[in-house]
């Protein structure tokens, strides 16, 4: 039995009690906080919790897939002369613990993998000339040592994990508590047979609407975590205990919302991390309420403080440089990820493939030898044609998008200026082959006037031929280099926006004259711009700047330079200052 | 085999359900893309689709699971003589996964590493779209997959056949299958030539109301206590989804789509600028599906309108001006279009 003093038992050992009760059911726990002592100790305990000799490995976060998921043991294969399957980590672990450090790196590929294997029990292998499906349960302590700048874990793995905490960075003497692990023994026996109350079930349910938990997922980790309880404290049901340490422990770190306090039900004052668990104090709660009002407070007293901080965080627009596109992961490593193998000489920094050149080779030895007896050295015959190589998808280069304000309030003193600024930013690019591309807008549309290039002397031709005049359709060009963005990013590279404008926004998209409409739309592009994602760099170009730009540049996220009197030289600076320090 | 969470146990998700189930009637709808909610059973819906199609008929031993009386045919079917006796055997329909981080080897089949390791012969060892052909291709998180894949994939697609030239090897057989893609828009976003290959395209939400989310939690509890007494429980209504396919399938041809009805289809794709005709086709036979699934014999435009949203939401061409999700412009332009 668990014991009788709920306060010797801090809620994070209860965690992992519970995770190690149904360590498969429950799917594991994303812990927040720095390495330390007290992560140490938690992690240890996990470790002694789960049952004896069950697998315990560590994933780095930046696992390869043939270690993740298994592949073709080559040298064995090669010796038995069939094949001989090679199990991943994820394969490896059934029945035991997979522990993510530094989960802050890891890519949403791998963490669509490992929740996929979470998902289905079992690890789908089609690799390498092997299919099989090899079955394993395990838990998950994803480790998140995140500040904040990191790119979060992919909430791909994070929804599929029941718990969810942050160990307060300053506490390494706290104690802890530790559920004796007999107890977590007896409880993994009985934890099958446990039976969720329709009570318990209608309770956590209008706590998560109340909360405004939306995911199924959760409420089905919130049953199993109940039923997880139940089992360690020795009941035979769920009783309300054990939904409120569910709603608690589940719930509560996902709500998005507080929950709508009731008149005749004054909410408690909200405890403080050190104060025993409210719904751990029977009498007092017994007589207030009904069942789902006391569960509900229990989850809200352990609401993080700061939800609504956190919540506007979540509300920022997910940027596509962590969106998990093949392409936009390109930047991870120097060398860039692998995309395949063909078959190529290993030359100019191009890695050879060992295992896919044997794989080569292997069929022809027999023929080989045959065909020439002559007693070789080497036990393999190599040939020329057998040699594979790797093909990365190299750091994706930069591509800088110009949006000229060719209209005529600009086109008489500025036009030259940005011009020539993009001269000079080109000679800069060509150095660090990167690309340029130039969009101008006039009169009533936008023109792509250079498509992105790294040629000096085309660039330089389209530019000198740019002619000025008209209307200021800055809609219709944001819209322009939004589409050229997009365009970018769908092929893997990564583009940086630079808008040289004054502002003064007066024909719409579909041509006609009006300042306010032709406002509004260049807001609403702009809030798309910024919802791509996409660097961006708004230069103000008027001889007096004007508020609406400004608002503009806030509009798109971008940085906003209000350069009155600026020569190409001071552009081409500020351009090259504020692409670095964003890169 | 592992007992398989019983389609017709699945709570709510009526839109999905049906774009399945029309594709199962007339698999020339193309594929079916899940979008939505995390935690929304997308997965398993496809995979209780695997145990509730009627089995199909297929020559016995072939490894592409070629029709006995098919058009498209892998080399060995096509090289038997016509008039001769062919073993035929009713097969499972085959619903295939195509998990992420498969190797391309896999996926459109290899040089069978064993058997030139053993006896040096150099043999094709089939793939995934080889053991789909007829069948589903399934990918979930399919927004993930790796590029070349995609490439590959769009390519079979299109084609209905995979060429094989690699290691020595020159091989090419049917594939031809319904792509069923699952994934969440927030992880990243289809390119468009891959969105194109979707037939349908459903959204996905987490139901709200709490006597259904209690009721998928319960569903869900007791098919992980006791699956085969779940299983028995909803038999019956399985066997009947079963049957009402078997039956739109006899019904499909003889369902007519009268003039009006394909001029309203028209007008609804003008209105949304969707590029091509696939989006009107998609739309005709959906509604067809749809229509013979009801087990009538005639298009009408409540069967147009329960389609379009599916039909036409993915073919969108993105509106920087609009910040309206897809849905909320099909439904808007159905409101126009097709008033009730």
């Amino acid at each position: 039995m668990i014991d009788a003093r709920p306060d010797s038992i801090s809620d994070e050992s209860l965690v992992v009690a519970l995770l190690a009760v149904a360590p498969a059911a429950l799917g594991g726990a994303w812990v927040r906080s720095g390495a330390g002592p007290v992560r140490d100790r938690l992690v240890e305990t996990l470790r002694m919790s789960m049952p004896p000799g069950s697998p315990w490995r560590r994933l780095p976060a930046q696992i390869d897939d043939e270690r993740l998921l298994g592949g073709l043991d080559f040298s064995a294969t090669l010796s038995a002369g069939r094949r001989v399957l090679q199990r991943g980590v994820l394969a490896l672990c059934d029945g035991g613990t997979v522990v993510i450090p530094m989960a802050e790196r890891l890519g949403v590929g791998t963490a669509a993998r490992i929740a996929s294997v979470l998902d289905r029990g079992e690890v789908a292998l089609e690799r390498e000339g092997l299919g099989a499906s090899l079955t394993t349960r395990f838990a998950v302590l994803a480790l998140d040592e995140g500040d904040g700048n990191d790119a979060p874990v992919p909430t791909t793995l994070t929804d599929r994990l029941a718990f969810r905490f942050e160990l307060p960075p300053h506490d390494r003497d706290r104690p802890l508590g530790v559920v004796d692990p007999g107890v977590i023994e007896a409880a993994r026996q009985r934890w099958a047979d446990i039976v969720v109350t329709d009570e318990c079930l209608t309770a956590l349910c209008l706590t998560a609407e109340a909360l405004g938990v939306d995911s199924l997922r959760a409420l089905w980790f919130a049953q199993a975590a109940a039923r997880a309880h139940a089992a360690l404290v020795g009941a035979p049901t769920t009783a309300e205990s054990s939904a409120a340490v569910a709603a608690r422990l589940v719930l509560a770190p996902r709500a998005t919302r507080l929950p709508p306090q009731r008149d005749e039900d004054p909410p408690e004052p909200p405890p403080s991390a050190d104060d025993p668990p409210p719904a751990e104090e029977p009498p007092a709660a017994e007589t207030q309420g009904t069942l789902e009002d006391r569960v509900v407070a229990a989850a809200a007293a352990a609401i993080p403080a700061g939800l609504l901080a956190l919540l506007r965080d979540s509300m920022k627009a997910p940027s596509r440089a962590n969106a998990g596109r093949a392409g936009a992961a390109a930047a991870r490593a120097a060398r860039g990820r692998p995309i395949g193998v063909h078959p190529g000489m290993p030359k100019g920094g191009v890695p050879l493939d060992l295992v896919a050149t044997l794989r080569a080779a292997a069929p022809w030895q027999r023929v080989r030898r045959r065909l020439d007896p002559r007693p070789l050295k080497t036990v393999l015959r190599l040939s020329r044609d057998d040699l594979r190589v790797r093909r990365y998808l190299s750091r994706s280069e930069t591509t800088t998008i110009f949006l000229v304000d060719a209209s005529g309030s600009t086109a008489l003193n500025r036009l030259s200026e940005a011009k020539g600024a993009v001269e000079l930013l080109l000679a800069d690019c060509y150095v660090r082959r990167d690309r340029v591309a130039v969009v101008a807008f006039r009169g009533t549309g936008a023109e792509l006037v250079l498509p992105p290039t790294r040629s000096l002397v085309r660039a330089k031709r389209s530019l000198a031929g740019l002619p000025g005049g008209g209307g200021s359709p800055l809609a219709a060009g944001l819209a322009t280099g939004l589409s050229l963005v997009d365009a970018i990013v769908r092929s893997g590279g990564t583009p940086t926006l630079v808008v040289l404008t004054d502002g003064r926004a007066n024909i719409a998209r579909d041509g006609t004259p009006g300042r306010a409409r032709a406002e509004t739309e260049a807001v609403q592009v702009a809030r798309q711009i910024a919802l791509c994602g996409a660097r961006a760099l708004l230069i103000d170009i008027a001889p007096r700047s004007q508020p609406f730009a400004s608002q503009l540049a806030g509009s798109m996220r971008a940085t906003y330079l209000a350069l009155p009197h600026a020569g190409a030289e001071t552009l081409n600076q500020a351009v090259r200052a504020a692409t670095a320090a964003r890169a | 085999m592992k007992d398989v969470f019983p389609f017709a146990a699945i709570v709510g998700q009526d839109e999905m359900k049906f774009a399945l189930l029309a594709t199962a009637v007339d698999p020339s709808i193309g594929g079916v893309l899940v979008l939505g909610d995390r935690g929304t059973g997308k997965s398993t819906a496809v995979r209780a689709l695997a145990a509730l199609l009627p089995p199909m008929s297929a020559v016995a031993g072939c490894r592409y699971g070629c029709a006995p009386d098919g058009h498209a045919l892998c080399d060995d079917c096509r090289a038997r003589k016509p008039g001769t006796a062919v073993d035929v055997r009713k097969v499972p329909v085959p619903v295939v996964d195509l998990p992420l981080g498969a190797t391309e080897d896999r996926v459109v089949g290899a040089l069978d590493l064993e058997r030139a390791l053993t006896d040096g012969v150099r043999a094709f060892e089939p793939g995934l779209l080889a053991r789909a052909n007829r069948g589903f291709l399934y990918i979930d998180e399919v927004n993930l997959l790796e590029d070349h894949l995609v490439d590959l994939l769009i390519d079979v697609a299109a084609s209905g056949e995979n060429v094989v030239e690699r290691e020595g090897l020159s091989v090419r057989h049917p594939a031809r299958f319904v792509l069923v893609g699952s994934g969440n828009p927030e992880e990243g976003e289809l390119r468009p030539q891959l969105l194109d290959r979707f037939g349908l395209s459903v959204e996905v939400r987490t139901p709200m109301d709490v006597a259904t989310r209690i009721e998928v939690i319960k569903r869900r509890d007791a098919f992980e206590r006791d699956p085969q007494a779940l299983v028995k429980r909803f038999g019956r209504a399985n066997a009947a989804i079963r049957r009402s396919i078997e039956r739109a399938r006899e019904r499909l041809g003889q369902v007519e789509v009268p003039d009006a009805v394909l001029e309203q289809a028209t007008h609804l794709c003008m209105k949304l600028g969707t590029d091509g005709l696939r989006g009107e086709l998609t739309l005709m036979r959906a509604a067809r599906a749809l229509a013979s699934l009801d087990g009538v014999d005639r298009v009408d435009v409540g069967h147009l309108r329960r389609v379009a949203a599916p039909a036409l939401r993915h073919r969108l061409r993105r509106d920087p001006l609009d910040d309206a999700g897809s849905t909320v412009r099909v439904d808007r332009a159905i409101g126009e279009v097709l008033p009730p």
